[in-house]
């Protein structure tokens, strides 16, 4: 029983992980732009095939890098090309794009690669059980959880200290001003975009190894990376790492004692948060009026 | 980021919805006279077009849909992005009550419509004071609840495979009895009727004092706070309001397959309602009914050519946002900026 509670809160934790990762992405987009990216599923589905169709020549560790780099390079042509033209306009605009964009993700990619499961594979360095005792702790899976936990803190760091991060944070809270202060708020857009699909597409590297590459595994993450957002409180990255670890525990702790209720059980706990504090865990006041 | 970045700004708003607030001129009656008559004729035309009955009923159905949403998205401006989850609660109903409780079609409409409108108003008091993307973002998560519920609970729901073994049930009239399980014309023109019927009561409450502060919360929710308009509560109406109206389109909708699919609960399903809507033009009354033909008519023939139908419905996602964001119906009346 310890075993299989110790074994399912790891999943929990790295599922959570996941989920954290996609949520920063949505979660700095929707910050800035007012814009969500029905398609972020899609960017991980695309950084996870590309790290597929590149391991052979650069090997995973250099997918780990060069993937996610390709797949923020197209969300950055994608941002110029179709969300940009839509900024100040209804936000139902950019939903819709987003959304048939990422029709023609999962669509493109059945197209390119089938609709077989395709594997990624990882070096066997990471392939090994840890011990025998906790035979479910592979080395990939701790490594995954280390990556996602250097990268978040490579990102709060990029939005504390560095000129651009200062400007993404400003313009979170107020643009206009931002833009009057003389800085270029197309531009930061765009570079506020690209990252936040850099981390899609690294987390489409990462469940690669893991999971394998299916053309419809984005869309499967996209609604919990929204209650991770949504549990955590919008407008606080802080509130989405938060969320995102929380709904992957419950649900990894749920999947012990009741299998079929391990995804209901976020909707859950997002109902239960918007009934006792509608902003959300660590929401700001007023970011919901 | 403040609400002022929510709303648009007040240069690029439209003018006040036409449908209600025109006076009626002869164009529109003849517009109105020809539509309807197109409808009421439908089932001898389609067919030498290459349509059949049941496409036809089919299109009325989510047309309705489209229209009950746009009720509540064109109309309030709210941007619920969960409405499917609705339609499909309709749909369960109706097939519920037709297969547990008694073989009667208006006994599964009123289960239906109850069943979807009653979650509706729950969980709109629920996200009522969300706002904007917020507002849409906890719909669509919301939405998903009652997907993974249909799809898991299989013993009652039939899970993926949906809710089978119930089928309409002729109507008895009186003494007389009109046999809409196996004559599809005569189901086109109960359906109808159901439109109608809808479509009627939405015109009115659009017309009622209630409809006019719907349309202020739309143009400016702050000035019509300021004017001591009760907003969430007037929100959580308008969303519970056009829940209904879904459920009740859903409960058509499992009538016209004797079938209700998990799918139909799914948010990509809110997302083909949304653009049905987008598709007509928000704006307009009839808008989404128009949007709804096209789409419907367009998935089923592409569907039928090509395996990649979902990245041409994708493309003309992009391509209706990129290009024609007030719709046909917007696009005809002049203009097309926003």
């Amino acid at each position: 029983m310890t075993q299989l509670l110790l074994y399912n809160v790891t999943n929990g934790l790295i599922i959570g992980a996941f989920y954290v990762l996609m949520a920063l992405g949505l979660s700095l987009i929707l910050n800035l732009s007012n814009v969500i990216n029905f398609a972020h599923g899609g960017f991980l589905v695309i950084g996870g095939y590309i790290a597929f169709a590149i391991t052979p020549y650069v090997g995973f560790w250099g997918a780990l890098i060069v993937a996610p780099t390709l797949t923020a390079l197209i969300g950055l042509a994608v941002e110029r090309g179709l969300i940009r033209p839509l900024y100040g306009r209804d936000p139902l605009y950019s939903l819709l794009l987003t959304f048939g964009l990422a029709f023609i993700i999962e669509d493109g990619t059945r197209f390119i690669w089938g609709a077989q499961g395709k594997p990624v594979t990882i070096p066997a360095v990471l392939a090994q059980p840890l011990s025998t005792e906790l035979f479910f702790l592979t080395g990939y899976r701790v490594f995954m959880v280390a990556t996602v936990a250097v990268v978040v803190g490579l990102l709060f760091a990029l939005l504390r200290y560095t000129r651009l991060g200062i400007r993404i944070r400003a313009g979170t809270l107020d643009l206009e001003t931002v833009s009057a202060l003389g800085i270029n708020v197309g531009r930061l857009r765009a570079l506020n975009f690209g990252l936040g699909i850099f981390l899609a597409g690294l987390s489409g590297v990462l469940a690669a190894g893991q999971l394998g590459l299916e053309p419809t595994m984005g869309a499967g993450v996209l609604m919990p990376s929204f209650i991770a957002i949504i549990v955590g409180g919008v407008g606080s990255l802080t509130g989405t790492l938060l969320g995102g670890l929380l709904i992957g525990l419950a649900s990894g702790v749920t999947a012990v004692f009741l299998p079929a209720a391990s995804e209901a059980i976020m909707y859950v706990l997002m109902a239960v948060v918007l009934l006792i504090r509608p902003r959300g865990l660590l929401g700001e006041e007023g970011m919901l009026t | 980021m403040s609400s002022g970045a929510v709303d648009p700004p007040p240069a690029a708003q439209a003018p006040l919805v036409r449908a209600s607030a025109q006076p009626v001129t002869h164009r529109r009656l003849l517009a109105l006279a020809v539509m309807w008559a197109l409808l009421l004729l439908a089932p001898y035309w389609m067919p030498s077009l290459g349509g059949y009955t049941a496409l036809g009923t089919r299109v009325l159905t989510l047309g309705l849909a489209a229209m009950s949403v746009n009720f509540l998205l064109g109309f309030t401006g709210v941007l619920s992005f969960g409405h499917a989850a609705y339609f499909g609660l309709g749909a369960y109903g109706a097939g519920f009550a037709l297969k547990f409780l008694a073989p009667s079609t208006p006994l599964a409409l009123v289960c239906g419509t109850l069943l979807g409108g009653v979650f509706g108003a729950l969980l709109g008091a629920l996200v009522v004071r969300l706002r904007g993307v917020y507002f849409a973002m906890v719909t669509i998560a919301f939405g998903q609840v009652f997907y993974y519920v249909a799809f898991q609970w299989s013993s009652v729901t039939g899970g993926d495979d949906g809710l089978r073994g119930f089928s309409r049930q002729p109507l008895h009239i009186g003494a007389t009895t009109i046999d809409i399980l196996s004559d599809p014309n005569a189901f086109y023109y109960f359906v109808l009727l159901c439109l109608a019927l809808a479509v009627g009561l939405m015109g009115f409450i659009l017309r009622s004092p209630f409809g006019r502060t719907m349309i202020a919360i739309r143009e400016n929710r702050r000035r019509a706070q300021f004017l001591g308009i009760p907003v969430d509560r007037h929100i959580w109406i308008a969303f519970t309001l056009s829940c209904f109206f879904m459920a009740f389109a859903g409960s058509i909708y499992a009538l016209v397959n004797n079938f209700a699919d998990p799918r139909g609960l799914h948010y990509t399903q809110s997302g083909d309602f949304v653009m049905m809507a987008v598709m007509g033009g928000m704006r307009s009354f009839w808008g989404p009914l128009l949007g709804a033909v096209i789409f419907v008519v367009l998935q089923d023939y592409l569907s039928s050519i090509t395996i990649n139908w979902m990245s041409f419905v994708g493309m003309l996602f992009v391509a209706i946002v990129l290009f024609f964001p007030r719709g046909l119906l917007g696009f005809v009346r002049g203009g097309n900026s926003e």
